[in-house]
């Protein structure tokens, strides 16, 4: 099961102490944890008493230069953003993995992909954070072995996105063994650090600072995956596991002999920009595909300005398959 | 005249500090920051200040010191400990952070006994803000948000958070209620309370502290209203 993929994949990626709040479709990566701390020494879990706790004590165990992590969803990420918005202004590395559940409130707890915005942009802040959206279970493993490794490097807070899909399906997995995360102790003797400030001179030059360093390195965290684009009049964008759809819908349509490929960024922050730019350029048609209300859309129109007015295919907390994709962009190629 | 020394583990650069005239904040630092050089412990001491008044402590001493969101700074530390155990770590916070917003984490840490020690400044308002109702407001007190006095018929009696801990914590676990106006007798909480996390307990301890910027008080005045909170909030140890 994905969420038991999320819980091997921190175990061999170095996290120490996950800090959770049960919550549908997340719960079995605690559970799953929960079972692994029995069995190991030098790992710990703490199930809190809800989400801010939650989030606040994996800063703590961060603070402390422990690498820690949670996981949640929809409501409990809607919780969570009071500790992420700190762990945002400090720059402390926490690791997230939101598996995006119906959006609008309490909703299902089935899927969607409405958790984008509220996890890319959550709080009162510039979204100086790090998003990989996964497409399947291989990539739940591989990016969360990634993201500590990321969070730790760059220190800003990081998010495995994927949702109730990839949390409950099955498969087989490629494991990469275990290693450990160059994390030190961030609040040591004489660090005195605040988020709250006098004067209004200093909390900007705070942000501007961190968008400077985060436009700097977006480059090197910056991915994407372009599937036959090459020569594609029509442009399909998706993210996560609608992408995968898409992918399949693509092969279906070049069978047909229509020119179309995806475009997909698997980071939502930092978006990846030029790559989208460079895949847009010759486009025809672009459509985006996603089960939300355009909140992927909003983040490809901040960045790139699109050559062709979008088409946009959008079916909030709904999934798709590659037959439906298939059936729309034949109509409109 | 000779001025008192300050402890070794104030930070000098940031004195005079932030509070008020008159403030007990300062009181209770300043006894904590003795119980501090007296044990030896500033290498091991995290220091973690909430939101409202005590986050202006965010760089009172030459501790590591975070300050963090209001009323989270209980789990925070609790994270900090269970990451670090060999670590001395104390979460200093109001009464709306403790009993308020932050309730569930004072009393869920209590009943975990997760080995932290937590100081709550109870000033019976909400200081910082300016002076709004808190649950420890007490009966009649004029607030700017009870403009004719608090009534317990509309908002309920007034909250004693170590006696209603004393119902959740370990047989372990150390509750007391100090006052700024007896700051030799705080500070022998304090350290009972620091010798109890380092046995592997949880602790906290309350302190009574005068407010006169929002009390609107007078030096006479203040000093009746801190012996007048002593008679509605106990003082001494409740464990």
């Amino acid at each position: 099961m994905g969420n038991y993929v999320l819980a091997n994949a921190a175990k061999d990626a170095g996290a120490k102490i996950m800090f959770g709040y049960p919550i549908t479709p997340a719960s079995e990566i605690l559970e799953k944890w929960a079972l692994f701390c029995s069995k190991s020494k030098g790992i710990s879990y703490l199930q809190a008493e809800d989400e801010m706790a939650a989030g606040f004590g994996m800063i703590g165990a961060c603070l402390a230069g422990v690498p820690a992590f949670t996981a949640t969803a929809g409501p409990g990420n809607v919780l969570m953003q009071d500790a992420f918005s700190m762990a945002e202004a400090l720059r402390v590395p926490t690791v997230a993995m939101i598996m995006q559940r119906g959006g609008l409130s309490t909703s299902t707890v089935i899927y969607s992909q409405e958790e984008v915005r509220l996890t890319c942009f959550g709080g009162n802040g510039e979204g100086f954070r790090i998003v990989y959206s996964t497409a399947n279970l291989q990539e739940l493993y591989d990016y969360t072995f990634k993201a500590f490794e990321i969070a730790w490097q760059y220190r800003f807070p990081t998010f495995l996105l994927a949702d109730g899909y990839q949390a409950k399906m099955m498969g087989k997995v490629t494991m990469k063994g275990t290693k450990k995360v160059k994390a030190e102790p961030i609040l040591k003797k004489d660090v005195n650090l605040r988020n709250c400030f006098n004067r209004e001179e200093e909390i900007n030059e705070i942000i501007n600072n961190y968008r400077k360093e985060y436009q700097k390195v977006r480059a090197e965290i910056e991915e994407d995956e372009s599937y036959q684009t090459k020569g594609a009049k029509i442009i399909l964008i998706a993210h996560g596991i609608v992408a995968a759809a898409t992918k399949s819908a693509v092969d279906m349509l070049r069978k047909k002999k229509i020119a179309v490929g995806l475009f997909r960024p698997i980071t939502l922050r930092p978006f990846p920009a030029q790559a989208a730019i460079k895949a847009l350029k010759r486009a025809e048609k672009i459509v985006v595909l996603e089960s939300a209300e355009g909140q992927l859309a909003n983040l490809l129109k901040d960045e790139v300005l699109l050559p062709t007015p979008l088409i946009e295919y959008y079916k909030p907390a709904m999934g798709f398959t590659p037959e439906e994709i298939y059936n729309e962009i034949t109509k409109i190629s | 005249m000779k001025s008192p020394k300050f402890p070794d583990c104030f930070k000098i650069e940031s004195k005079p500090n932030k509070f008020c005239p008159g403030c007990g904040h300062s009181i209770a630092l300043n006894m904590l920051g003795q119980v501090i050089d007296e044990m030896g412990m500033a290498d091991k001491t995290v220091f973690m200040v909430d939101i409202g008044c005590s986050l202006l402590a965010w760089d009172f001493f030459d501790l590591a010191t975070t300050q963090t969101h209001h009323g989270r700074t209980i789990p925070t530390a609790v994270g900090f400990k269970m990451a670090n155990p060999e670590k001395i770590v104390i979460a200093y916070v109001g009464d709306g952070g403790a009993y308020a917003i932050g309730l569930q984490h004072t009393i869920t840490a209590a009943m975990r006994n997760n080995p932290i020690t937590t100081i709550v400044i109870n000033n019976t308002l909400y200081a910082m803000t300016g002076g709004q109702l808190a649950p420890t407001t007490v009966e009649n007190e004029i607030t700017t948000t009870t403009p004719t006095g608090k009534k317990k018929q509309q908002v309920g009696r007034t909250f004693h958070g170590p006696e209603i801990l004393s119902w959740i914590t370990d047989k372990n676990a150390y509750l007391a209620r100090g006052s700024s106006n007896h700051p030799l007798e705080l500070k022998k909480y304090l350290k009972k309370a620091i010798e109890t996390q380092l046995k592997g307990n949880f602790s906290l301890v309350e302190s009574l502290s005068a407010c006169p910027t929002n009390w609107r008080t007078n030096a006479p005045e203040t000093i009746k209203r801190m012996e007048e909170l002593a008679r509605i909030f106990s003082l001494g140890e409740l464990t």
